[in-house]
């Protein structure tokens, strides 16, 4: 019970993780396997930051006042930051995916998966 | 300021900068445009020469980015290995875009032009970045840039592309998210993310089932982005319907960096005895690099579109590099980091004559490719020079790389794996073979009349100079290990 109590955040990075896995492999609708592979990636996020993550402590903001660094107060911003680049990362795969979509649109009019391998048999 | 100082950070910098101008220099002068991008990427060339002059001269050059210690600012690590693989990264890439000027006129639209010629930059910058830096996540990041911009060159290409290219994004991300993951548990369980930094902390982390699972994590992530085989769905659609000069150049760089990361992870953030003593993952490689040339080479035979063919081609040459890169022993290690230069020539040269006759017959099928010799006399003798090395025929290229792979897989005792490179070697020669016989030997009745004559110049060119790269580095391959590849090999083998 510890382990699944004491750690939810990771199980919720598993669990939304397949999620997305399972969207990308099992649906057929593009958009939806895209949504999917965004899920995928929210849910690494959602692994760094929580890795960030310290009990009782507050942002990491030094007061000059301050003389003596507690490392403990502050939670670790360099997840964060890494996430910071990750998020532009993935915002601009689901642009590159969406534009991609969208020509599979104006080529096939139809976005269903099964339909256009449909069209491409018919074709040969 | 000295140039040869701030060589390791102008080599990305440039082209990256270079790919925005170029979208601006359409409102100057379009014509401008290409000139430009060949400018940018011998600028590329001549730094990448200098880097791997001052590496052998001087050792490992390490630049600082901002002025900030490592390992809390990002460093650019730049050892024998790495300068070898921007010389071929940035060289590939110059005579390919020569290449390009003429092949890509014929498939995209004229007003794009200068669009491709910037996404091409930014995949020249993507690959540079991967090879140069010396941070894993930095690396993530340029991973993602080289695939971003890989995605769509690919899909400018025929119809078919874009399909083959959003398999290519749902593939890819996995990859590249897997490989992130494992940069997380790197994180948590030290601290740290600089390589040379996790070099000297992971060791005592060994039995730690969080540095296994980051083991695992990169290595499927990276098996993904180099399309070993049951991993490779995305590569073969990818290349075949990509534009020409598009697929020769990324099957010539995009897999061949991919090895590199494997080696960097394998050897450099972990050592050699973590893989062979506390993780099977060494033999499991093996096995896995087996299977793929295995079946890389048996599929390779039923195809009839010449890109198609090559592209499973290049699956078993992957295999052969892995399974080089996982002998564990000298032999093999050399083996797989010379396969990474001719495997680059070679299936550079090959997709680049694929899509010469593209250009001319306009068609991929190896039943047109009949009689073609009467009238590209040239591009055939180079195609016979590229085919050649990809059997493994001594004077060529190919053969001094798998000879060395093969005494490796021996001095491991995996005869099996010996065996198999050999037999994809046949499985080659009966490929190719089968070619020649049309393209030569074929009764004058069957020939159809084509008209057309050699290809233009600047298609020309690049295909004699790759396929005269071939030869020169099969005569040079002894200099070329005992003065870069020697120093190369890890510690402890």
């Amino acid at each position: 019970m510890e382990t699944v109590i004491g750690k939810y955040n990771y199980w919720i990075y598993i669990s939304l993780m397949m999620i997305g896995f399972y969207a990308m492999i099992a649906k057929k609708n593009l958009v939806k396997k895209i949504v999917g592979m965004n899920i995928f990636q929210t849910a690494i996020i959602l692994f760094f930051i929580s890795t960030a993550y310290k009990k009782d402590a507050t942002i990491p903001i030094l007061v000059k006042s301050q003389e003596v660094i507690n490392p403990a107060q502050y939670i670790n911003p360099l997840p964060h930051v890494l996430m910071l680049t990750a998020i532009v990362v993935m915002v601009s795969t689901f642009g590159v995916a969406l534009a991609i979509i969208m020509m599979l649109y104006k080529q096939y009019k139809t976005l269903d998966e099964d339909e256009i391998i449909e069209i491409l048999k018919k074709k040969k | 300021m000295n140039l040869t100082e701030h060589a390791s950070i102008l080599i990305v910098v440039i082209p990256l900068v270079a790919s925005f101008i170029n979208i601006f220099l359409i409102f100057l002068k379009r014509t401008l445009c290409y000139p430009f991008f060949l400018l940018v990427l011998g600028i590329c060339v001549i730094l990448s020469i200098d880097i791997l002059s001052t590496v052998i001269s001087f050792g490992t050059l390490r630049y600082k980015l901002g002025g900030w210690m490592p390992p809390w600012g990002i460093e650019y690590v730049v050892d024998h290995l790495n300068a070898y693989l921007i010389v071929i990264v940035s060289s590939i890439s110059f005579i390919i875009a020569i290449y390009s000027k003429d092949s890509i006129k014929k498939e995209i639209a004229k007003a794009k032009l200068p669009y491709f010629y910037s996404t091409y930059l930014l995949l020249t910058t993507g690959l540079l970045g991967i090879t140069i830096t010396g941070d894993i996540f930095n690396l993530y990041v340029f991973l993602e840039i080289a695939s971003l911009s890989a995605y769509a060159l690919i899909a400018i290409g025929e119809k078919r592309s874009v399909l083959a290219s959003f398999n290519y994004i749902i593939m890819g991300t996995i990859g590249a998210c897997f490989y992130l993951l494992g940069v997380g548990y790197i994180y948590i369980i030290t601290g740290s993310l600089n390589i040379s930094d996790l070099t000297r902390l992971l060791p005592s982390l060994y039995e730690s089932k969080v540095t296994l699972t980051a083991l695992a994590f990169f290595v499927v992530g990276i098996a993904i982005k180099i399309a070993l085989f049951p991993l490779h769905r995305w590569l073969p659609d990818s290349y075949t319907f990509a534009p020409s000069a598009v697929s020769a150049f990324a099957s010539a760089t995009v897999t061949k960096v991919g090895i590199y990361v494997l080696i960097r992870i394998s050897f450099t953030l972990f050592e050699p005895r973590f893989l062979t003593e506390i993780t099977p993952l060494s033999n499991m490689l093996i096995w896995w690099s087996t299977i793929a040339i295995f079946f890389g080479s048996i599929i390779a035979i039923g195809q009839r579109d010449f890109k198609r063919t090559l592209s499973y081609v290049l699956i078993a040459e992957i295999g052969y590099m892995v399974l080089g890169v996982s002998l564990g022993n000298k032999e093999g290690f050399i083996g797989a980091v010379l396969h990474i230069l001719n495997d680059a020539v070679m299936i550079a040269c090959l997709f680049m004559i694929a899509g010469g006759i593209f250009y001319r017959v306009g068609s991929r099928n190896l039943e047109d490719f009949t009689g073609l010799n009467k009238n590209m006399p040239i591009t055939m003798a180079a195609f016979t020079i590229a085919a050649l090395s990809m059997i493994g025929i001594p004077p060529t290229a190919g053969f001094f790389s798998k000879w060395y792979l093969i005494l490796g897989a021996i001095e491991a005792k995996y005869l099996i794996s010996a065996a198999t490179v050999v037999f994809s070697s046949l499985v080659n020669a009966l490929i190719f073979f089968r070619i020649f016989e049309k393209i030569y030997f074929t009764k004058k009745e069957v020939i159809p009349q084509y008209t057309f004559r050699e290809l233009p110049l600047s298609m020309m060119i690049p295909i004699i100079i790759t396929a005269l790269a071939i030869l020169i580095i099969g005569f040079y391959s002894g200099e070329i290990i005992s003065s870069v590849i020697k120093f190369t090999v890890p510690a402890g083998f």
